[in-house]
Parts: structure tokens; C-alpha cells; sequence
């Protein structure tokens, strides 16, 4: 032999290895095999260049090479995909060259607490490299990746903020806050960030903590330079145990962990709104966990209270969706609670009067926006009664639901139909069938009788499914209506006052427009009025849905109307089917037993006490920061 | 075969009129395999029909034998068999008819047979096997050495095919089918030429020898004989490892290879590490080399001494060696230079035969629609109205006038059938209009801006990349097999809504485009999966609709950038496609693979319209030429072809590249082609006249992208060396034309003024450069994958 051009398998290494499977080869045969083996193993490498080339790579990989043996029929070699070197060792005695290979101890993986460091999404960055051919104007920028190790500066920058989010100075948690919201150098901390927030399952005794967390979350979901991709469920996640969990800190009654529910319940409705793209199936997830909470008699009052409000976060189409087809059930256990007078009972009636509330302000704007969304497929028909022309065009303008995008609202409504509609994540989904607004109304005022601020009236006008103006003296004593008396109340009910103030020929008063989901109450408030007076200016004579979307209500004629009062419970328990049916079959539900419950809590709903509260907590939401 | 003569062509016409009316006559092994798989059987069918026969290897050996004593006496008419009343037709291409018509017989197809027989002037008797039998006696010695597997197995089909594919193409490939079990008796056939006996010792001798004359022939001559050493060294090479003299073959090997040209290195490593005659089944390379006749080109002067030289010493072993595989185009004038013929060489297969490049090619623009610049445009900055109509007058004109002036060298307007414009496509040419008026002009003193879209976090997974001509969008094929797409605008990409929620929509209302799309899906990207391996090659159609890949996983797929999901899966390439591009017209688009065959395809046939095979090694890139008439593909063997649509024939083949080819680009006015490849060079080539008219030296690495500026003056070149390169591509064309072309001779004198031409270099931290792509304004955007 005389010059290596080539690394040879020599020909004892064939015998070796023949004789580990059971073989014994001549000197000749192992020779040949060896020299075959060679060559073959060139060959292979030489077309696995050439996957190598076209991957635009230098580094020839394992995979370039289980391609070229996968094209040219051999079996390709499993467990060597790894991007790394892999470590080659020797043993000196044997003269035994190996690639090491530890045991993993999946159990010690499975539970280790350190986070493995996750893959960062591939991005696109651009830069001006050289401006008119001339000069590096910037160099290119850092790479902003989770797998980079952590630089001393980014690791002090994560104490510093932790320390001062979870520590005692407010002053310090709200700088804080402010720059995790604006920095935009701190991706590579993401999922440091997120791990901190997933620990709030072991401080729910700690309301204080929960309430940092929860604005740590935000203020990270309003980060703009920060991609969140896959952590959002993270997020959700821990959101969600916030707001569904009876929390060790909800023993205390003097704990107001309703707030932090309510913040919790719009912090998630505004990620889902600004960052569900991200995850796909996120929506159906989020409902179904809701409505299992909710549909569960054994949770505490708290849970459900959370269900509630995050529904209601989650917009009316959810509470359509989940809250209302649940209510009739759900109701027979409220109102046990809230009929026992004991003292014993006094603190869970307590929490059953805020289970109350919360229902019943979902409802409210359930039942208001049904009724837009209702009058704007309506509009299609009006356009054929010039008389009716005004009034509908009044009412497209403030129908958030189908006009086209500013507000962010607007478009999540549409995404939610679509949504639910292509979606179908459970079975419970698929039956589902949308429930005509009388038929709701009639249903909802069975359980809260006059506590319900939105009236319609059962007359002809209700045929065209404008929500009239009856103003009843009930309401108008508890609303004062009118623009100036409203900022008072600071946004006391707001759309119930507002939805007070429609009727076809007045403009649509912004105040029609339901809280929007963004966390900046004020700011957004004012724009969506603002688009609102922009749409009305740039002229609205065109239709925007030639077909009404619930066409049931149009067909059956308007002979519907109701009588004041509840119905049976265990007629109510049988749920909402037969319900339905009865009222398709006979129009005219005409034999509506005397309502009873609504007249047991005339204080729930009149006061609107639990709408105050909720209000309230609303309002705090803005305190912090 | 392109050395088929009009004749013959004929013949193969018919055929080919009768099956597959859309296919490209390449020859007729591939016919034969296409009308295999027609017929409704496999290739193995055929094969063993014909083994049962025993007279059909006694023919097929024959007319083997012709070619041998052909090959031997130059000019010699044939005078064997029973074939003499067709003269005309030389030995091979009357095999190949044979074959042709054997194979139609046997699949009953009767009536072709008879109009096949009448033109090609055969005789009835011609397949019968008795009439050939006492013919193929004579020769069974011959055939007794053939072959290693299977004595007879040598088949009168796969001889045939064997043989008559040697002018060109081996377009399916064997060697990675199970074993090249599928293409065993092919390649027994193309190797049992090296079957000679001769004293294996005596080879050194032989090449020594050969070496020595040349060394002292006169200078002039001297260059242009070398060139023989190197497929002289091959083959010799290749027949002592045939003929199991494995020791002789290595230390033949260690003698003389170090004596090769630096650029044939890559080859000379495969082929030392051939040692053994089972090696040589199923070696692409070896394939390659034994079926296409290496082309060199010497001066009749030159070959005269060659010549003469041979025959003194009577060294028949080399002479056989010659005028079997090589093809010696020989031309009169003054022997080339050592330059000069550096310059050409480099290719697998030599360089490129004079009558190759000598078609007409139109490479002219076609003439664009005329579309009404709108005068009173919200857009255009407020004018005073005296000043307006003065101002968009002349544009107006200018741009008809323009279109007004047919280019003499452009095809007609529907030689290639084209779509129709639409209406937004005529926007999008208004829009181009508008923003080439705000275009900067390049130059040596005006150079471009560079915007780097670098890939982050792709763990070096990216593969692929292109921009939309309009650079709104950005899309980049992975490893991982997805596709992603970016939008580069704060325009988010959007869904078109569910076809329930499309029913809600106002189809009357002007912006139902607006309102068709799903605002809830807004985002800045999207990943479309669907393909099974790394995605090699993307091409976005040019109204930004579409989306093509293709894959390893041997399909090329069709995304809409409407709904973000695959329309269709193109099959047909079976192995890896590394490229593929929509014509700049789109509806067509071209894909060029492991398959060495590159397919033009419409989008809305499943099946490809042509295809395009003769290149020896894999298709590595494809590009169309902008009138959309012509497909130029660049190859591992190191050669690009430019082929008409039209026909599907190649017209032009472009040999000089030292490494495979990884990009090409047509300079905006069609008349120019550069190429980058392994070697860090780029080549640019001017298509009319067919030549090479410029080198430009300096990357260190593989360029994987080059793209011309809009208005041709500047040429952008990104390599794998993390640099991009921006050359005077004005300056390079213009001392062209003032050249005096030797067109006639097709030799160049290349000056070496790449230091001249090179404007800048920019370079990356460490980002190799995988695209590089001009705004309609002219500003530069490269991009790449960070690879820390």
C-alpha cells in the first residue's frame, strides 16, 4: 500500500464487526468487503456534498447524509441528528474509537425546574447596511435569540425588574413595569419572564403578588418589540388560574380578590384580542375551560364569578355562546344560595349577590348588542322602507359588530363568528344554535325581571328589532339619562345608559360602544367615538350586508310578545331546547306563569349594587399605573 | 441527440406525433422509456421480452460492430449486415430506428411500424431476426466479453439505447434507482466498450509517449493538444479498472493525474477513488463520461499532427480511445491560446460544439402592452394645471414610442402563447411605470444603497429565498420543510375569509378585494407546510398570488398567498428539484432537479408542457429569460444550457465554469447571461453570438445569487464568502462591442480586467449572501441567513 488518498475501514475492523453479527470472514472476503465498503461510503459522501451545497451550508450535517443514503436505498442512520459535534472518544487499551453515548434519566428530565432553553422564531431583520454604496451606516444588530446565553447585562436587568415588580416600593414596581412594557432589547429574557409569572400557583395566598404578576403579564403583552409566539399559552395559562382558581387568598372575605379577577379576566381578553393569531385553537380553549368551570356545582361561588367575567371579557358573542345556553341550570343553584337567609350562609350569599351582578351586566350587553348586531342585518331589509332609512343608518354607524375595522373590537367580533363557526373544537359546539333576541330577552327577563336595564318593547316596533326607548320609570329613576349625568357616574353602566338613548332617528351616541378590550380605557373610548364621527362623516349609504344575518326573527311575524313574569324552575331546569322549540311552535308565548324570582330580588337588581362594584373594579384597573 | 440530422429527425416525429405530442424529440432511449411507461409496462417488461429472443442479441452486437469499424475508418461507408440501402443513415441512428420499430411491433402497434418503416426507407424485412442472424454470427465473439451479469443479457434495446444515447443524454437517472438495478444492462453496454485487450503495461507507455510529442511539438500547438490528456488519461484510466488491472490502474493514476489541469480536481478525486470494475456500475460520473463524447476543439493544423503522430507509431490504442469518445471539432485558423482555451474548458463534457450555439435566438423584449399612464392621478404630486398635461405628455409618448419600436431580435409577440393582463395587473404596471420614473440611475459613481434582510434565528435552515418584484413581500424555504412568507410592509398578510363568510360579502362593492380578506388573520407571517424535505428553490409568480417550491421530496408545489395553503403538487422530477422560477409573464414556470432533466410547466396542467434534458449532472438552477421564450438552466456539470420553450430544443450551450453553477441571471434587455458558480467566478455571456465576454474574479466562495440592476448597469453579486459584490456590468458589455467579434471562430481574448470592473464590496458580519434582489427604484436588498 502505498500512498492514502482516502480514511480506509481496514479489513480487521470488517472482521470485528462481522463477527459481532455471528460471521466469521477470510482474510480475501473482509479485504474486499472493506474496499467495498470504502468506496461505498465515498460515494455517499460525495452526493451528501451536494444537499450540502443547496442548503446553502458549509458544514456537512448528518441529515445531507441520511438523504443521500435515503436516494440511494440504504437505510438512513437514526439517533446522529443532532446539530452539535458529537463527542468521539477513545479507549487506549482496545484501541476503540467511539462516539459517547450517556444514559439520560428521563425521570430527572422530566422533573428538572431549570427552563430549557427554547428555540427562538426564525425572523426577518432588515438594516441599511451601506447607504449610496458608501460607509456601514450600522452594524447589523444583535441577535435576539433564546438559545444565546444570557449577557451579565440582560441577567442584572432580570434581577433588577423582578426584584422590583415582586418587591415592596410601588414606586419602583410602576418604573418597573413602564420599562418592561417599552424596552425592546429584552427578548432573549422572554421566557425567563414568562416562568416568573407561571409561579402564581404558589403564591395564591398572596393577593399583592398575584396582582404584580398579573400586571407583569401585561405590561409584557403591550411590549411591542417583544414576538411572544408559543408563550402566550403560557401566559393564558397563568392568567387563567387567576381568574378561575379559588385562590388560598379568597379564604380571607376581606381579600378583594374580585378585582384582581376582573383585571385578570380583561388582561385575557386583551391578549386574545392582540395576540390569539399566535396560537391557533386558543379561543376554543379558552371557552370550553370556562364553561367547564362554570358548569361545575362544586367550584366555589369565586370560580364562577371568574367564568362570568371572563366571558364577559371575552366579549357577548362568548356569553351568547357559553353563559346563556348554561344560565337556566346554573340558576337553580344561585338561587339556592341566595334564598338561604341564614348567618351561616351570609358571606356565600354575599359572593352569590357578586355572581349576580356579574351575570347579569354580561346579559345586559349580551342582550344590547344582540339587538345592534340584530339591527344592522335588519338594515337590509329597511333599505326597501324609505322610511326606516334614517334610522337604520343611525344604527349601522354604532354597530360595532359589522363595521369594518378600526376599532378593535369590531373586528374581534367578526373573528369570533368566524371563528366559532370554522372551529368546532369540541362537540359541544357543533349543536349549537343562536337563539333569537326575543326569544333571549323573553328567557333573560324570566330570571332578572326589571333588573334588566335593557327594555324592548312588545309591540309592533319590535318586528323591525330596533330596541325602543320605552324608558321605564323603574330605569330612568336609577339612570338618569343624559350625557352630563353620565360623567358623573363615571362609567357607571354605561351602555346600559346608553342604550337607554337610542332610539332610530337620534345619532348614535358613541357611548353605545361596550368597553372596548384594550386595557386603556380612556384612550380607546375616545377613539372609537372618534372613528365612530369619522364613518358617520364619510357618508354611509352603502350596505354592508345585503342579507340579514339572523333571518328567523324576520320571518316569523311580530306577533311576539310577553307578560311580565317568570317561569317555573323546573320547567327553566329542562333547558333551553324545549324552551326553543315551544317558543317556534307557538309564537305567541302567551303562557308565561307569573314571574316569581325577580320579584324575591328586587334589591339585586334595582340598586345595580354588584353593577357598582363591578364598575368599580373596573375603574381600579387603571389605579395602579 | 442533437447531432440528429434533419432526417432522422423526421423519423422520430412521427413517433412522437403518435404518443406524446408535447415532448421534446430528445432521443430515443428517452422515447422509448416514455412510450414504456404509456404502454402501460415498465421498463423490466421490455427487457425480459426482449431476452427471451434469442436473435436479437446476435443483431444488436452486430450493428454494435458497425459502429466500432466505423468509428475505426473515418468516412468509410458501412458494408456489413443487411442495412446498406440505407447509407444515408448513419449506423447508429439506424440502430435506434430499429429499436423503434422493434419495440412498436411488440406492442402491436402495427400501423406505426409500417408508416415509421416507409419513411425511414427500411425494409420489410429489416426486424425480422433470421435475416440478421448469420449477420450476428460473425461478431459473437465480440459479444462473449460483454458483459458481466446475465451472458446475453446485453439486449438489443438497452445496446441500442446505449449507444445512440451517446451523443448526448443519459436523461433518467440509473444510479439511484435500487442499486441501478433498472439500468444495469445500460451501463454493462457503455461499459463493455472498455473491453479492448491491450498489454495493461503498455498503457504508461502509450501516454508517455503521447505526452512527449506533445511536449515537443511548436508552441502553438502544443496548448491546444493538451487539451486531449485529460479525457485520454480518463479513459485510459477507466479501461485498465475494467479489465480488473487494478494495480497497473493505480499506479497509471499516480503517474500521470498529477499532470491534469487544477480545474478537473473535483473529478479526479472521484475518479481515484475508483479502483474496482463493480465500482464502475452504477458511477454517475463514470456514466456521464462514457455517454457524452468529450468535445475539444483544435485547429485543423493541429489535429493533422495528432494525427500523423498516431499513425507513425501506430498507437491504435489511443487513436480507438479518440474517435470513439472524444469529438474532436476542428476548426481552420489559427491554433487557440493556452488562455483561451483555459477559458472554454472546465466542463464535464469539454466544451460546447461550434454548431451548438449557432442557432438564432431571439433575445430580444417583447413589446409591452400599451397601458394609459392615468393623467389625472391623486398620487402625483399637486402641479399647477398649465404644467400638468406638458409634463405626462411626453411620458406618455416616450413610453409608446418605445413599445412602438419592434426589436429586430424580439420574438413575435405570441411565439409563446402568453395570459392575458388583468386588470390589477395592469395596475401593477402602471405602479412599475411610476415608481421606474422615480428610479435612481446606477453608475460607477452612483452606487446602489444595500438594505440587508437578514434571517434570524434560522439555525442554518434556510435554503431558499425571494422578494416579489414589487419587494412587498419576502419569502424564505426551509430545511424544515416549510415555506415561510413575510411581509416587508406594514401591510399584514391577510386570509381570504371562509367561503361561508364570503357568501355575507357585497360582491358589487368596489373594494369587495378589501373586504373578501379575513382581518382576523392579519400578521406579519405565515408558514405554509406541506413538503416532506428541505425546500431548495421559491419563486414568487409576478402578480404576487402564487407561490411556487420545490423540495428534495421531488415535487414542486404551488401555494396561494390568497389563503396561505398549497394548490397544487407538481410531480414529475421523482428525485430532489433544487430549482425552479416563474416566468416573468407567470402562468409558466420551469423546475430543474437531481433528475438532470428541467421541466417547463404550466400552472394549471398537471404535467409538464416540456422538457428540457441534456445536461450530464444535476440541474442546479433555472432561470427564465425575460421575454419568457427561452429557459436557461445551469448544471453540476458544469455547463448552462439556454433552451426555446418554443421548441424544447437547446440552443445554446455555455461551457467554461470550473465548479457547478448555483445562479444565473438574463441582464434586463435579454441579451446577456451571467452565471456564478462554485469557483467564485462569474462568467457573463452574450446569448446572440453565443459567447463568453467577460470574467469577473474575486468572490472566494460559491455565489448562490446575481442580479442585474433594473437598467442593466450595474451586475450585484452574493456568495457564500459573506460578501456582495457590485461590478460595472455597463463598462463590461461596452468594450465588448467595440471588440471585433470572432464570431465565426467563437474564440474570445478574455482581458483580465475584473479589478477594473469590481465597484465595491460589502460585506456581512457573518450572513452569507443567498439573494440579492433590485427595488423597482434600484435600491439593492440582499439576503441571508445569520449563521453565528
Amino acid at each position: 500500500m502505498t500512498e492514502r488518498r482516502f480514511a480506509e475501514v481496514s479489513r480487521e475492523s470488517v472482521r470485528l464487526m462481522a463477527e459481532g453479527a455471528g460471521v466469521e470472514l477470510g482474510d480475501d472476503v473482509a479485504a474486499l468487503l472493506a474496499e467495498d465498503v470504502c468506496y461505498r461510503l465515498r460515494e455517499a459522501t460525495q452526493s451528501s456534498s451536494q444537499f450540502m451545497r443547496h442548503a446553502k451550508r458549509r458544514k456537512l450535517t448528518v441529515e445531507d447524509f441520511n438523504r443521500a443514503l435515503r436516494w440511494s436505498n440504504v437505510e438512513a442512520i437514526c439517533g446522529y441528528g443532532a446539530q452539535d459535534a458529537l463527542p468521539f472518544r477513545s479507549v487506549k487499551e482496545g484501541e476503540l474509537f467511539f462516539v459517547e453515548d450517556r444514559d439520560v434519566n428521563l425521570v430527572e428530565l422530566a422533573l428538572a425546574t431549570n427552563i430549557p432553553k427554547g428555540c427562538a422564531e426564525t425572523m426577518v431583520r432588515v438594516n441599511v447596511s451601506y447607504l449610496d454604496g458608501k460607509g456601514n451606516l450600522e452594524p447589523q444588530g444583535t441577535v435576539p435569540t433564546a438559545v444565546q446565553s444570557l449577557s451579565d447585562d440582560l441577567l442584572k436587568y432580570y434581577q433588577q425588574i423582578t426584584r422590583a415588580i415582586l418587591g415592596e416600593d410601588p414606586h419602583l414596581m410602576k418604573v418597573a413595569l413602564l420599562d418592561l412594557q417599552s424596552n425592546s432589547k429584552i427578548a432573549a429574557l422572554l421566557p425567563y419572564f414568562v416562568y416568573v409569572i407561571s409561579g402564581v400557583k404558589s403564591v395564591s395566598h398572596d393577593l399583592e403578588q398575584l396582582n404584580r404578576l398579573m400586571h407583569m403579564v401585561k405590561s409584557l403583552v403591550q411590549n411591542p418589540y417583544l414576538y411572544l409566539g408559543s408563550y402566550v399559552r403560557s401566559l393564558v395559562s397563568s392568567v387563567m388560574y387567576c381568574i378561575l382558581e379559588p385562590l388560598a387568598a379568597s379564604i380571607n372575605p376581606l381579600n378583594d380578590h374580585w378585582t384582581l379577577r376582573d383585571y385578570a379576566a380583561l388582561l385575557l381578553s386583551h391578549i386574545f384580542w392582540t395576540h390569539g393569531d399566535l396560537v391557533s385553537g386558543l379561543y376554543h380553549q379558552i371557552l370550553l375551560s370556562l364553561q367547564k368551570v362554570l358548569s361545575d356545582p362544586v367550584r366555589p361561588l369565586c370560580s364562577h364569578y371568574g367564568a362570568v367575567v371572563g366571558l364577559h371579557a371575552l366579549g357577548w358573542k362568548a356569553v351568547e355562546r357559553v353563559l346563556f345556553p348554561h344560565l337556566p341550570a346554573y340558576w337553580a343553584n344561585l338561587q339556592a344560595v341566595l334564598d338561604d337567609y341564614s348567618v351561616s350562609n351570609a358571606q356565600v350569599k354575599a359572593d352569590g349577590h357578586k355572581v349576580y351582578g356579574a351575570i347579569l351586566v354580561a346579559v345586559e350587553r349580551l342582550l344590547k348588542m344582540k339587538a345592534l348586531s340584530l339591527s344592522q342585518s335588519a338594515e337590509g331589509q329597511s333599505g326597501a322602507h324609505p322610511g326606516s332609512v334614517v334610522g337604520a343608518v343611525s344604527y349601522r354607524v354604532n354597530s360595532p359588530g359589522l363595521s369594518p375595522p378600526p376599532e378593535p373590537l369590531s373586528e374581534a367580533a367578526l373573528g369570533i363568528a368566524s371563528h366559532l363557526q370554522v372551529g368546532g373544537a369540541g362537540c359541544h359546539w357543533e349543536e349549537w344554535t343562536p337563539v333569537p333576541l326575543p326569544a333571549m330577552y323573553c328567557e333573560l327577563y324570566s330570571f332578572f325581571g326589571d333588573s334588566l336595564a335593557v327594555r324592548f318593547s312588545t309591540g309592533t316596533g319590535f318586528g323591525t328589532h330596533s330596541p325602543c326607548t320605552p324608558s321605564q320609570l323603574g330605569d330612568s329613576r336609577k339612570e338618569p339619562p343624559g350625557p352630563a349625568s353620565n360623567l358623573d357616574t363615571t362609567r357607571k353602566m354605561p351602555q346600559l345608559t346608553a342604550n337607554l338613548n337610542i332610539s332610530p332617528r337620534q345619532d348614535g351616541s358613541p357611548r353605545t360602544d361596550p368597553p372596548p378590550p384594550s386595557l386603556s380605557g380612556p384612550g380607546s373610548r375616545s377613539r372609537s367615538s372618534s372613528s365612530c364621527s369619522r364613518q358617520r362623516s364619510a357618508g354611509l349609504s352603502r350596505e354592508v350586508f345585503p342579507k340579514a344575518r339572523f333571518t328567523s326573527p324576520q320571518t316569523t311575524p311580530p306577533a311576539f310578545s310577553f307578560l311580565i313574569g317568570g317561569r317555573q324552575m323546573g320547567q327553566r331546569c329542562q333547558g333551553r331546547r324545549p324552551f326553543q322549540t315551544m317558543f317556534a311552535t307557538t309564537p305567541p308565548v302567551s303562557a308565561i306563569p307569573p314571574r316569581t324570582y325577580a320579584h324575591k330580588l328586587p334589591v339585586i337588581g334595582r340598586v345595580g349594587k354588584p353593577v357598582r362594584r363591578w364598575t368599580c373594579s373596573h375603574y381600579s384597573l387603571h389605579l395602579p399605573l | 441527440m442533437i447531432a440528429l440530422t434533419g432526417k432522422n429527425q423526421s423519423y422520430v416525429l412521427v413517433l412522437y406525433g403518435l404518443c406524446f405530442p408535447l415532448i421534446h424529440v430528445a432521443h430515443a432511449q428517452f422515447i422509448l422509456k416514455m412510450a414504456a411507461v404509456q404502454g402501460g409496462m415498465g421498463d423490466a417488461d421490455i427487457k425480459t421480452d426482449i431476452k427471451t429472443e434469442p436473435s436479437a442479441d446476435g443483431f444488436g452486437n452486430n450493428n454494435a460492430n458497425d459502429g466500432r469499424v466505423l468509428s475505426a475508418s473515418p468516412g468509410s461507408s458501412s458494408s456489413t449486415g443487411s442495412n446498406k440501402q440505407t447509407a444515408a443513415v448513419t449506423p447508429e441512428d439506424q440502430q435506434t430506428l430499429l429499436a423503434v420499430l422493434q419495440f412498436l411491433k411488440k406492442n402491436k402497434l402495427s400501423e406505426s411500424v409500417e408508416i415509421l418503416r416507409r419513411e425511414a426507407g427500411l425494409p420489410e424485412n429489416s426486424l425480422d431476426p433470421k435475416a440478421n442472424e448469420s449477420a450476428g454470427a460473425g461478431s459473437g465473439g465480440a459479444a462473449g466479453i460483454v458483459d458481466l451479469e446475465g451472458g446475453d443479457a446485453s439486449s438489443l434495446l438497452s445496446r441500442v439505447t446505449g449507444s445512440s444515447s451517446a451523443g448526448a443524454q443519459a436523461p433518467t437517472k440509473g444510479t439511484f434507482i435500487c442499486g441501478g438495478k433498472k439500468d444495469q444492462p445500460d451501463v454493462s453496454v457503455v461499459l463493455s466498450a472498455y473491453s479492448q485487450q491491450g498489454d495493461p503495461t503498455l498503457y504508461k507507455v502509450y501516454y508517455r509517449d503521447l505526452k512527449k510529442f506533445i511536449e515537443t511539438v511548436l508552441d502553438c500547438h502544443r496548448a491546444e493538444l493538451s487539451q486531449v490528456f485529460y479525457p485520454l488519461f480518463v479513459h485510459m484510466y477507466l479501461e485498465l479498472v475494467y479489465n480488473n488491472h487494478e494495480s497497473e490502474a493505480k499506479a497509471f493514476f499516480e503517474k500521470f493525474s498529477g499532470d491534469q489541469e487544477c480545474y478537473y480536481e473535483e473529478d479526479l478525486r472521484i475518479l481515484s477513488g475508483l479502483t474496482k470494475k463493480e465500482h464502475m456500475r452504477g458511477n454517475e460520473t463514470l456514466l456521464d463520461f462514457r455517454t457524452s463524447k468529450f468535445v475539444l476543439r483544435i485547429s485543423r493544423d493541429s489535429y493533422q499532427l495528432l494525427k500523423r503522430h498516431l499513425q507513425e507509431r501506430q498507437n491504435n490504442q489511443i487513436w480507438n480511445i479518440i474517435q470513439e469518445h472524444l469529438y474532436i471539432d476542428i476548426f481552420d485558423g489559427m491554433p487557440r491560446s493556452k488562455s483561451q482555451i483555459d477559458a472554454m474548458s472546465g466542463s464535464l463534457a469539454g466544451e460546447a460544439k461550434r454548431e451548438a450555439n449557432k442557432t438564432k435566438v431571439y433575445y430580444g423584449l417583447l413589446k409591452e402592452p400599451e397601458i394609459e399612464l392615468p393623467l389625472d392621478d391623486e398620487d402625483e404630486e399637486a402641479e399647477n394645471e398649465e404644467g400638468k398635461p406638458k409634463k405626462k405628455k411626453p411620458k406618455k409618448d416616450s413610453v409608446g414610442s418605445k413599445s412602438k419600436k419592434q426589436d429586430p431580435n424580439a420574438p413575435s409577440q405570441n411565439r409563446i402563447p402568453l395570459p392575458e393582463l388583468k386588470d390589477s395587473d395592469k395596475l401593477d404596471k402602471i405602479m412599475y411605470m411610476k415608481e421606474a420614473t422615480k428610479r435612481i440611475r446606477l453608475g460607477p459613481d452612483n452606487l446602489p444603497s444595500v438594505c440587508f434582510y437578514t434571517f434570524l434565528n434560522a439555525y442554518q435552515g434556510l435554503t431558499a429565498v425571494d422578494l416579489t418584484d414589487d419587494s412587498s413581500l419576502i419569502a424564505g424555504g426551509f430545511a424544515d420543510s416549510t415555506v415561510r412568507v413575510w411581509s416587508v410592509t406594514p401591510k399584514k398578510l391577510r386570509k381570504v375569509k371562509s367561503a361561508a363568510d364570503l357568501n355575507l360579502i357585497d360582491k358589487e362593492s368596489d373594494d369587495v378585494l378589501e373586504r373578501i380578506m379575513d382581518e382576523k388573520t392579519a400578521s406579519e407571517s405565515k408558514i405554509m407546510y406541506g413538503h416532506s424535505g428541505p425546500v431548495y428553490g421559491i419563486s414568487f409568480s409576478p402578480d404576487r398570488n402564487y407561490l411556487l417550491s420545490s423540495s428534495e421530496d421531488g415535487t414542486v408545489r404551488l401555494w396561494s398567498l390568497l389563503t396561505f395553503t398549497c394548490l397544487v403538487a407538481y410531480k414529475g422530477h421523482n428525485y430532489p428539484v433544487w430549482d425552479t422560477q416563474f416566468s416573468p409573464y407567470g402562468y409558466y414556470f420551469v423546475s430543474g432537479g437531481h433528475d438532470r432533466v428541467a421541466r417547463l410547466w404550466a400552472t394549471d396542467h398537471y404535467q409538464p408542457l416540456r422538457i428540457f434534458s441534456g445536461h450530464l449532472a444535476d440541474i442546479t438552477c433555472t432561470r427564465f429569460h425575460p421575454n419568457s421564450n427561452y429557459v436557461a438552466t445551469g448544471s453540476s456539470d458544469r455547463t448552462i444550457r439556454l433552451w426555446d420553450v418554443l421548441s424544447g430544443n437547446c440552443v445554446r450551450i455555455f461551457t467554461g465554469h470550473k465548479g457547478p453553477i448555483h445562479s444565473l441571471a438574463f441582464s434586463p434587455n435579454g441579451k446577456f447571461l451571467a452565471s456564478g458558480a462554485t469557483d467564485g467566478r462569474v462568467l457573463l455571456w452574450d446569448i446572440g453570438h453565443g459567447l463568453m465576454v467577460g470574467e469577473l474574479k474575486g468572490h472566494t466562495d460559491t455565489i448562490y445569487s446575481l442580479r442585474f440592476s433594473r437598467d442593466g448597469e450595474i451586475l450585484a453579486s452574493g456568495s457564500m464568502d459573506n460578501t456582495v459584490r457590485l461590478w460595472d456590468a455597463m463598462k463590461a458589455f461596452d468594450d465588448l462591442e467595440t471588440d471585433d467579434f470572432t464570431a465565426a471562430t467563437g474564440h474570445i481574448h478574455l482581458q483580465d480586467n475584473s479589478q477594473e470592473l469590481l465597484l465595491g464590496t460589502y460585506t456581512t458580519k457573518s450572513t452569507p449572501v443567498i439573494h440579492l434582489h433590485f427595488t423597482r427604484r434600484n435600491l439593492l436588498l440582499a439576503a441571508g441567513a445569520f449563521n453565528p
